[in-house]
């Protein structure tokens, strides 16, 4: 393992420890949610560790179009992978709030179907791609699609900007007058929120990213020693 | 002799016409198909007088959507595996033109059964489904869908599960349209205001999908 890659992990690890403190212990009570408010350092910077994640994999499709190292492709799949988990984890952490704040696990809203549209947009990417054969053209194809993939990325980063009628509370700037459960983000929130989200937003992603990529590195050596073998 | 980009667009949708006019196999397909998804929907849904309000904008796209795929699938495999792609792609043509062909072909087509299909459900449910505001959603989102169509399906026909491939790495995709064009039906067919902001959206959704399939269409067919 790469001596930056082994202290990045580290420093992940400890970051999330520390995070976790701050969110569990460190910060107050809500008033009016309770402890599961404390959800909320989780849940939102998930969605960005998953922005990063599909932003990366967007740049590595990018790359792959534009001529460059086919190694970008692995960049663009670990990027789906990462993203994928994260936004799973941001959708789950949602219904789970949901669940006594608005009384329900799951409801219609746009933001929370956007959510769920990129999740199912990420996982017809990983099924597209087992669909081809050759490499070269699955490598072409699947940058093709991530970079199609993104616009649901935005959509969802978007939608509650367009489409106004949603129960999803907004808590950098003004909440949707119907927004249900929704906090101020004192000073408080942000003591705890600020670090979490920089470190879902940069070191989480960038760390799984690196040890999926190296895992897909191995995989490929792997193949080609197997097809040489088989050669002989 | 270079043929001009206009010349070469109205001839690739004009074979793509004159396939179909001689076996006319395709357009009947996607009618009788969407007559039965409609058939479904009614008894699936029960649809009474109240439902079918609620319903009949999603009942339309649906079918819409589900007929469209068939077209789609079918119009990229036969290129696929007759060879006329790779002929295509040697003509001294846009890689462009070569797409809007066969977005116009597929987009005709589509827009042949939404537009047989409009005054049907006029009929059957009762509702002024011919309201030009209506038709003119309706292209719109058949414009768009198309757009992204002819991408996935250059791309999915040359996998292995073609035909399951396209409908699963689209549809997600596809979303936004249903969604806005949805809105924006029932917005017509109920006589709110707020068809016109959906109507937009779903236009600037369909542009955005042209924009960039067009962008990304010479990678999915040259390799």
């Amino acid at each position: 393992m790469p001596r930056l890659l082994r202290a990045l992990t580290i420093a992940t690890v400890l970051g999330f420890a520390a995070t976790l403190y701050l969110g569990l212990f460190a910060a107050g009570t809500d008033i009016q949610q309770g402890a599961v408010q404390r959800i909320f350092y989780i849940h939102m910077p998930a969605f960005f560790g998953a922005f990063t994640a599909f932003g990366l994999s967007l740049f590595g499709g990018i790359m792959v179009l534009a001529g460059k190292s086919a190694d970008w492709d692995k960049l663009a799949l670990a990027g789906v992978e990462v993203g994928l988990a994260f936004a799973l984890i941001n959708l789950l952490t949602g219904a789970i709030w949901a669940r006594p704040i608005w009384n329900t696990w799951w409801t219609w809203d746009p933001r929370l179907t956007s959510a769920a549209i990129m999740c199912l947009t990420y996982a017809a990417y990983l099924m597209l791609r087992a669909g081809f054969d050759d490499t070269e053209r699955r490598r072409t194809f699947m940058s093709v699609y991530s970079i199609l993939g993104f616009v649901t990325v935005l959509i969802t980063l978007f939608i509650i900007r367009i489409v106004p009628e949603t129960i999803h509370p907004v808590i950098v700037g003004a909440s949707p007058q119907n927004a249900q459960g929704s906090f101020e983000a004192t000073s408080g929130v942000m003591l705890a929120l600020a670090p979490s989200l920089l470190l879902w937003l940069t070191l989480m992603p960038i760390t799984l990213m690196w040890h999926r990529y190296r895992l897909e590195d191995r995989l490929e050596s792997l193949n080609r020693a197997k097809l040489k073998a088989l050669s002989e | 002799m270079k043929t001009s980009y206009v010349a070469a667009v109205l001839a690739i949708a004009g074979k793509d016409l004159r396939v179909e006019l001689r076996s006319r196999e395709l357009l009947s397909l996607m009618l009788i198909f969407a007559l039965l998804s409609i058939l479904v929907f009614s008894f699936a849904l029960e649809l009474d007088r109240v439902a079918r309000e609620e319903a009949v904008s999603g009942v339309l796209w649906v079918t819409l959507i589900f007929a469209s795929l068939l077209g789609l699938n079918r119009s990229l495999a036969q290129e696929y595996d007759q060879g006329n792609l790779d002929a295509l792609l040697l003509a001294p043509l846009s890689r462009t033109a070569i797409f809007i062909g066969k977005f116009a072909g597929n987009a005709l087509f589509t827009g042949l059964v939404a537009l047989l299909l409009l005054p049907l459900m006029t009929a059957l449910y009762g509702k002024n489904m011919l309201d030009p505001r209506l038709v003119l959603t309706t292209l719109v989102g058949i414009a768009g869908f198309c757009a992204l169509g002819t991408l996935m399906a250059t791309l999915t026909v040359k996998t292995r599960a073609r035909e399951a491939l396209l409908p699963v790495a689209m549809m997600p995709l596809a979303l936004p349209f249903l969604l806005t064009a949805v809105r924006a039906t029932k917005g017509i067919l109920t006589n709110a205001t707020e068809w016109q902001a959906w109507f937009q959206l779903l236009a600037g959704v369909a542009l955005i999908y042209l924009v960039l399939c067009l962008l990304l269409f010479r990678f999915v067919v040259e390799e």
